[in-house]
């Protein structure tokens, strides 16, 4: 007996400090004294937001390693926004391993939760509404980790932002699963990453619904090794009303799932209906550019099996009406714009119909199209090499399985 | 010679205290520097021989920055401290290597019933295991400055008689504008900003080893009507943009670089397309048009309050009109 209470204290004495717990509640001064409880966290400890909705003023930040901000449900825990007179976002995170679970933003000014520079980020259940619907004056990104390695954004759900939903940028070993995002400009969208697996999300009432893209001019470059699997891809519908300037505010509506300019994409097994420009798009980078690292290009990138249904019935893009005349009533549901090695550019799984905008050079728009089926394109070779794509196991350990 | 006559009058105010109170002035508490804690008080580092009246403590010497940054026109008191025994090592035209114990102490200030109020002062405090950002709001009764981690708002009116809700940031907004590769660091007092007078006594009063290489760069801000256009652009770019738009800061992955030698023009948003812009694009493709402001980004979100869109994104409540026109006559004039 004494020997076990002399044991329980020397293991006592050797446990490392214990990760405290914080409690913050809405109501008055919740501003300061949540802002509080994030920068008096010690790493390892856990902030816990009570049910309730947070009227909030100005911009949150995070920058203590290894803490989790809890609420109590997306729709327990609201931060509102709404009266958010600076910052440009919502909630900026510039620590690692920090946790967000169970709550939700409404209406930031910006955008709603940027991480930046914070390694093996989880985004769980936490929820971005722009709340009036669709508006250019919407924030740009509801979700926005960039410059990380290790992302894991589970079970979120997005709406309204006027750029995209959820967007991930110059990041390595992420995984977006789970998670809706609805009545974006972009609803999903990996840009200048490497090692994603995007799986099991709803992508719907987007003007597009998942978009892999790499652009030039940028710190990190050189966008691929990109799963877009079992995803469903439905009604992306919603005209474009990003503000001019963005990139995403070229997206045609009615673009299911997009590849722009990635080396080693795969999508498949994905559900694809009612994307009524095109269900599948494989294009290349349409500006003109100066960055000597950049290839323009989409390479090696396949397109296996999909369930793919209405698509392509009402395009947004030029001379429709003859488009739609020349291919029967409906385009066929891949398209691609014909820039790019033609023997490795793509490769499509057979059964899949395609049709080639036939573009012969990059930058300078439609000019010079020469619409056609797709024919002669390859089929898959080989068995797509998926080690390291995706968040570390030690991610989906954390979140607990 | 201005600089030098400001530095003087400083110290002639300073020695003037002295006298009329006849007491020694109380020196800089170096523990509340170096220490562990984050003092609740601004009193308890000793900066001040007189806080209220912002006068300096031994060893507490006051500075301008040629181009300053802009914070709502607020009125701005800037001190160094050099701790004792030890002196600020030059580095070409960057940032003065200030050794550990060293401090910042910026006091902002706003008129109000014709009498100088004291807002709020900020302290960069240089600890062993790095700066520590920490900022303290000013009593009504402006007789102290308490610790405001979480920061604060405040309705307050500008020199130019616009009323504002002012922001203290809390301790994580200091490190948007003074993080640099994920650690605190001053922006400030960079060789190239300062004085070659000011660097010169700075020398002669033991505080720092010698004359730094490629002073005073920047032109006088007041002077800016006179001083070259480019020089007086970039220098507001690189004052009141570079902490945040540059490699290693806050705003990095957008590629915008404002920093003062940075000579890519594509860096600097002439011709570059925005990555994360929003609407803060305004309907502009590009950062900056050569001889159009109207169709430049950088010149349409300097022009707005509008949070989302407003840059700066913290530290700006109104706009600086004398800085957007400088921006705007450098980009109109600017070669296509």
């Amino acid at each position: 007996m004494i020997r076990l209470t002399i044991a329980a204290a020397m293991l006592a004495s050797a446990a490392p400090v214990l990760a405290e717990t914080h409690s913050v509640t809405p109501g008055d001064g919740a501003q300061e004294r949540l802002q509080e409880a994030l920068i008096m966290a010690k790493p390892g400890d856990e902030i816990v937001l009570a049910a309730g909705r947070y009227s909030l003023t100005d911009g949150l930040s995070l920058d203590v390693d290894g803490v989790t901000i809890r609420g109590a449900g997306m729709d327990g825990t609201v931060l509102d926004f709404t009266t958010q007179k600076g910052a440009g976002e919502g909630l900026l995170v510039t620590s690692d391993n920090v946790t967000l679970r169970d709550f939700a933003l409404e209406n930031p000014k910006g955008d709603g939760i940027k991480s930046k520079g914070a390694d093996n980020i989880i985004y769980h259940r936490i929820r971005v509404t722009w709340t009036n619907g669709p508006a250019p004056t919407n924030g740009a990104y509801g979700i926005y980790p960039v410059e990380s390695d290790g992302v894991l954004v589970d079970g979120a759900k997005v709406s309204g932002a006027s750029d995209a939903g959820i967007y991930v940028g110059q990041s390595n070993h992420i995984t977006v699963r789970n998670s809706i995002a609805e009545a974006n400009v972009a609803g999903i969208e990996i840009e200048n990453s490497r090692n994603a697996l995007v799986e099991h999300n709803v992508a719907t009432r987007n003007t597009g619904g998942i978009l892999i893209f790499d652009l030039p001019g940028l710190p990190v470059m050189g966008g691929g090794n990109v799963i877009v699997a079992n995803n469903l891809v439905v009604a992306n519908d919603t005209p474009n009303f990003a503000p001019p300037g963005n990139i995403v505010a070229g997206v045609r509506r009615g673009t299911g799932i997009m590849v722009m300019a990635n080396d080693r994409v795969l999508v498949e097994d994905n559900i694809l209906s009612g994307n009524p420009t095109a269900p599948i798009m494989i294009i290349s980078y349409t500006q003109a550019f100066t960055d000597p690292r950049y290839d323009p290009f989409p390479r090696n990138v396949t397109v296996g099996a999909n369930l793919i249904a209405n698509g392509g019935y009402d395009p947004q893009l030029e001379s429709a009406e003859q488009l739609l005349a020349a291919f029967g009533g409906e385009l066929p549901p891949l398209l691609w714009d014909g820039l790019g090695n033609p023997t490795s550019a793509l490769y499509v799984a057979p059964g899949t119909k395609g049709w080639t905008l036939g573009l012969t050079e990059q930058g300078k728009g439609l000019t010079g199209a020469q619409p056609a089926p797709l024919t002669n394109v390859p089929a898959p070779v080989e068995i797509f090499y998926r080690e390291g794509i995706g968040a570390p196991p030690a991610l989906l350990e954390r979140l607990g399985g | 010679m201005k600089h030098f006559a400001w530095v003087a009058c400083a110290a002639l105010a300073f020695s003037g205290a002295m006298v009329a109170r006849a007491t020694p002035p109380r020196s800089v508490n170096e523990v509340a520097i170096t220490d562990a804690a984050m003092p609740r008080l601004l009193s308890e580092y000793g900066f001040f021989t007189d806080a209220p009246a912002q006068l300096p403590g031994k060893g507490v010497t006051p500075y301008r920055l040629n181009t300053p940054l802009f914070s709502d026109g607020a009125e701005k008191l800037r001190f160094v401290y050099v701790p004792t025994g030890s002196m600020a090592r030059a580095n070409g035209e960057n940032l003065l290597d200030l050794p550990v114990g060293s401090a910042l102490i910026k006091t902002f200030a706003f008129q109000q019933d014709g009498k100088r109020r004291l807002i709020e002062t900020r302290v960069l405090l240089h600890r062993a295991d790095g700066w520590l950002a920490l900022p303290y709001l000013w009593n009504d009764e402006q007789t102290e400055a308490r610790l405001a981690i979480a920061g604060a708002r405040l309705d307050l009116v500008t020199p130019k008689g616009e009323a504002i809700s002012y922001r203290v940031p809390n301790k994580n907004q200091c490190k948007e504008c003074h993080g640099l590769n994920g650690v605190v660091t001053p922006i400030g007092p960079k060789a190239r900003n300062l004085s070659r007078d000011w660097l010169a006594a700075m020398v002669d009063a033991g505080h720092l080893d010698k004359l730094p290489q490629d002073v005073d760069q920047l032109p006088v801000w007041e002077d800016r009507e006179s001083a070259n256009l480019t020089a007086a652009a970039r220098a507001y770019l690189d004052v009141n943009c570079a902490h945040c738009h540059r490699p290693g800061a806050t705003a990095s992955n957008s590629g915008l670089d404002l920093r003062w030698e940075q000579q890519d023009p594509h860096a600097i948003g002439i011709g570059k397309r925005p990555v994360a812009a929003g609407r803060g694009a305004g309907g502009n493709l590009f950062d900056i048009v050569p001889g159009a402001p109207d169709k430049s980004i950088i010149a349409y979100r300097m022009s707005t309050t509008e949070p989302g869109v407003a840059m700066p994104e913290i530290g700006k409540e109104t706009v600086d009109s004398d800085g957007l026109a400088i921006v705007r006559k450098w980009i109109e004039e600017m070669a296509p």
